[in-house]
């Protein structure tokens, strides 16, 4: 048995969101500039060389002098200690419709998401209806009726606010309500209040603190519309009231309006540019960085001759099997091959080194392994579709007389499809929700063959009811959602076969499929092998599938090839040593457990004994 | 053998549909089984069977509107919050996927206390028994301030087993605890399943698909086939002898890990299929 379970990887350095934002260019800027104004707004009564609201009729529109930095307004107040007292205010404003929003929004999504019922009808209506309200047509009622209030009106900005919250929380809710782990939590009796507070309220952090910085920046920017058209409170200095001044005064004082508009586009912008920094750091991991060429492929095949290790057991054919199947012309010769990820260090993540694999016209190919074994790898970089970043590192891919490894993109694609058929684990993700069955089985073949449309429906038919579709016409006619797992993966067998192909690559065919589909499944792929003479390889785990299927086995163990050789050769004269772990470890011929023993339980009465000896 | 720990008689689970006066969707049509102290009772069947859904309705996760399910005599498919959580020392859960069933944010410490903390258990008290629980899991205790994802899936369901048993339950329902595991974790994981077993005297329910892990894990077994027992039993005998029609397909659509006994099997398969058939026309069903 292998013993994966007492390895313990290295602990994972846990870095904080602040850390990764200073590492962040356009976040470190925004969050120095934020802090500089927020500073100068705490600092305003020690920088200030004024106080804000004294008027002076000597320095009524003065031009800046040492005694006034940035001049003086219309009523002679310095616009530099304006500038910094208006900070305080504008910024408090916009925190305080920033926490009315996040207390109504985060509060309403997180009980109406997770509790759903009457609450959930109720304010998801009432959210409505506060979006569809004009916001600026709200402010300007609330201040005819209650006054110029710049807190006031804050506070009712707030509320017009907290849809945005409550349908982003709602959605992460929602989503997070039905895992695994909140069920577990109930199970084990936790109240509602900390299954919120410990489980949920931790995924929707993330995105209501990005959500936040936004806000924050529309906060500011109403404020400041409502104070420029005049509405504000004209006791308290604050940036909108300054424009307002400035902008009347524009022909006699153009530099007054310069100033408070400087600082709030700045202050502005930071808050988007936080927000988006937050974004990329929060919820989007940054691609590899471009290699050198030249010095990486030195670094290759250094660390790929490192990891080449023992070399694999093989098996020479035996007589028993070398009938039909492996005497055959080869039509894939798989040498050296080498598969590996660039990182977003630059280096390179070897997952499949020095892989050889011949596979026969006619004969089933089974590629057998565990999880990260590489086997997966293996067929993808065959097919040329390893998912980004990843790349052939070295060795050659020969089919049919050409290599594929080195074919363009355009090239490979003729082969794709054509020459070389797919078959995914999973059916239903591989088939396109939008388009009918037949429309997505006659695409292909219109492309691949170039027939016509009509050519193509006869054709996709006569696939639909050779694949074992009962009903080939209704079948054509359905959308994915409308047919099980198993109709699903007959469909995509039918697709696969349908440019009648030489290699056909199997990943994990049966693997999402019930036991007794899995068996129809497997016909059904061994009688297409048959009638077409394919050559087959078939990605697995299940050693069952094996002995269904394969004539030939390859056995690989992290990225490289262990043992090769017959079928029965391996089942029955396995000589290394991971394979010797994998067939012990089948359960197949395990016997029985056997009815319970009374002796078996512990005591009497059922009470038992933890393993401290306690009882409970 | 008198004692039951677990009685579940003629229950029906409905889920409503959308759309007015539509039927509700029966997920299980009238289930009775029994577990007594200490035995691990398997529950196979295919997707859709319903097996899943019983499980969950022994755990209150899933609305029981007919026949009832007795914990020691006493009626829980009704149980409140406050009885759930008298509920939750006897009777615990393993789930299938261990990515999803660890709170990704919680460190491992924090998952295995959080049982604890309803109990209401002292923080040093706590520290110790997650110590414990590593241990019978066969964790090293530098596990306890690491993150799931640091873990691989054997790992994690290591994890969920630990989590499973810091109560001290005297019943675990696992649902296909195994099935998202390699070959060779999983045949570690059932033996660790085994060994608790055969140390606290824990009873399972085990729901999975694969009839071989039932196998080799269950002490009696019921087979499920569109939301009803087809087949209850015996362990060895269920899994060996299958009587009804249903078991025999399914016992014969798994594939034997031998080229030519499963040669032979296909075309028992393909027999009994023929035979089934047979019988289904003469019976006047097909």
């Amino acid at each position: 048995m292998i013993d994966t379970s007492i390895a313990l990887p290295t602990q994972a350095a846990k870095v904080s969101l602040f850390r990764k934002l200073l590492t962040n260019p356009t976040g470190a800027v925004s969050m120095l500039v934020l802090a500089i104004v927020a500073l100068a707004a705490v600092l305003a009564p020690v920088l200030a060389t004024h106080d804000p609201g004294l008027a002076s009729l000597q320095s009524v529109l003065a031009k800046s002098s040492p005694d006034h930095v940035l001049g003086a307004d219309s009523a002679g107040r310095d616009v530099f200690s304006r500038l910094l007292f208006a900070g305080q205010f504008s910024l408090a404003g916009a925190l305080l419709a920033l926490v009315v929003a996040v207390a109504i929004g985060v509060t309403g999504g997180l009980v109406a998401g997770y509790y759903g019922g009457w609450f959930d009808s109720a304010s998801s209506w009432l959210t409505g209806l506060l979006m569809a309200m004009p916001g600026i047509v709200i402010l300007l009622a609330a201040r005819a009726v209650v006054g110029p209030s710049m807190w006031l009106s804050m506070m009712i900005f707030g509320v017009l606010l907290s849809p945005a919250y409550f349908r982003l929380v709602y959605a992460c809710v929602t989503a997070v309500r039905n895992e695994l782990y909140v069920d577990a939590a109930r199970v084990s009796g936790l109240s509602d209040f900390r299954i919120i507070g410990r489980h949920i309220l931790t995924v929707v952090r993330a995105p209501v603190i990005i959500q936040s910085a936004m806000v924050l920046g529309i906060a500011i920017a109403i404020q400041a519309g409502l104070e420029f058209l005049g509405l504000g409170d004209l006791n308290i200095p604050t940036w909108g009231s300054m424009l307002n001044d400035g902008f009347i005064n524009l022909y006699k004082a153009p530099t007054l309006v310069l100033w408070p508009s400087l600082v709030l586009g700045v202050v502005c912008i930071a808050l988007t540019l936080l927000a988006n920094a937050m974004r990329d750091e929060l919820e989007r991991s940054r691609g590899p960085v471009k290699r050198r060429r030249k010095g990486a492929a030195v670094a290759d095949s250094a660390e790929a001759a490192a990891k080449r290790g023992e070399p694999a057991v093989v098996h020479p054919e035996t007589p028993a099997g070398a009938r039909t199947a492996s005497a055959g012309e080869v039509l894939l010769e798989v040498t050296d091959l080498g598969v590996g990820y660039d990182q977003p260090d630059g280096s390179t993540t070897h997952v499949v080194n020095h892989v050889g694999l011949t596979v026969r016209r006619g004969e089933v190919h089974g590629l057998v392994g565990e999880s990260g074994s590489g086997k997966t790898q293996t067929a993808f970089s065959i097919l040329r579709l390893l998912p980004q970043g990843g790349r052939v590192t070295g060795g050659s891919i020969v089919f049919d007389g050409t290599d594929l490894a080195r074919l363009s993109e355009k090239e490979m694609t003729k082969v794709r499809g054509k020459r070389i058929a797919y078959i995914p684990q999973e059916p239903m993700s591989n088939l396109d929700a939008a388009f009918t069955i037949g429309s997505q089985l006659m695409e292909p073949m219109r492309v691949c063959l170039g027939i016509s449309k009509a050519e193509a429906r006869k054709r996709a038919l006569a696939l639909l009811a050779k694949v074992g579709i009962p009903h080939p016409e209704r079948t054509f006619n359905a959308y994915p959602h409308e047919i099980s797992g198993g109709m699903a993966q007959r469909v995509l067998i039918a697709g696969a076969v349908s440019c009648e192909p030489d290699l056909l690559i199997a990943d994990e065919p049966t693997t999402a499929l019930d036991v007794t589909v899995q068996a129809e499944v497997l016909d059904l792929l061994r009688e297409l092998q048959d009638e077409l003479k394919m050559g087959v390889i078939l990605v697995t785990h299940n050693f069952g599938v094996v002995a269904d299927l394969c004539d030939r086995v390859t056995v690989m163990q992290t990225g490289r090839v262990v043992e090769t050789g017959p079928v029965r050769t391996i089942f029955k004269d396995a000589r290394h040593p991971y394979t010797k772990q994998l067939l012990e470890a089948i359960l197949e011929d395990a016997a029985p457990r056997g009815p319970l023993t009374s002796n078996a339980r512990p005591s009497k009465d059922g009470s038992l004994t933890s393993l401290t000896g306690v009882k409970p | 053998m008198t004692e039951t720990l677990l009685d579940v008689r003629d229950v029906v689970v409905e889920y409503p549909l959308k759309g007015f006066r539509k039927e509700p969707f029966k997920a299980l049509k009238g289930v009775s089984l029994d577990i007594r102290p200490g035995e691990t009772v398997g529950l196979v069947g295919e997707s859709g069977s319903g097996k899943t859904t019983l499980g969950r309705a022994v755990l209150g996760l899933a609305p029981v509107t007919g026949g009832s399910i007795k914990y020691r005599g006493q009626e829980i498919s009704k149980a409140t919050r406050a009885q759930r959580k008298e509920l939750s020392h006897e009777i615990q859960v393993v789930f299938q996927d261990p990515y999803t069933s660890l709170n990704p944010s919680m460190t491992i410490e924090q998952i295995l206390t959080e049982p604890l903390t309803v109990r209401k258990v002292e923080r040093q008290a706590a520290n110790k028994r997650v110590a414990e629980l590593l241990d019978q899991v066969r964790l090293p205790h530098g596990a306890a301030h690491r993150l799931p994802r640091e873990f691989s899936g054997g790992q994690r369901q290591r994890i969920a087993i630990a989590r499973a048993l810091a109560l001290d339950p005297k019943l675990i329902v696992c649902d296909e605890p195994v099935s998202a595991l390699d070959l060779s974790t999983q045949a570690t994981v059932l033996d660790l399943f085994i060994e608790i077993q055969e140390r606290t005297g824990v009873a399972y329910l085990f729901v999975s698909h694969d009839l071989a892990v039932v196998r080799h894990l269950s002490h009696r077994v019921a087979v499920m086939y569109h939301g009803e027992i087809v087949e209850w039993g015996d362990g060895e005998q269920v899994t060996g002898e299958p009587e009804h029609p249903y078991t025999q397909r399914l016992f014969m659509a798994a594939p034997v890990p031998d080229p030519d006994r499963q040669a032979q099997r296909r075309a028992d398969r393909l027999r009994l299929l023929d035979i089934q058939h047979q019988q289904n026309v003469q019976a006047g069903v097909a």
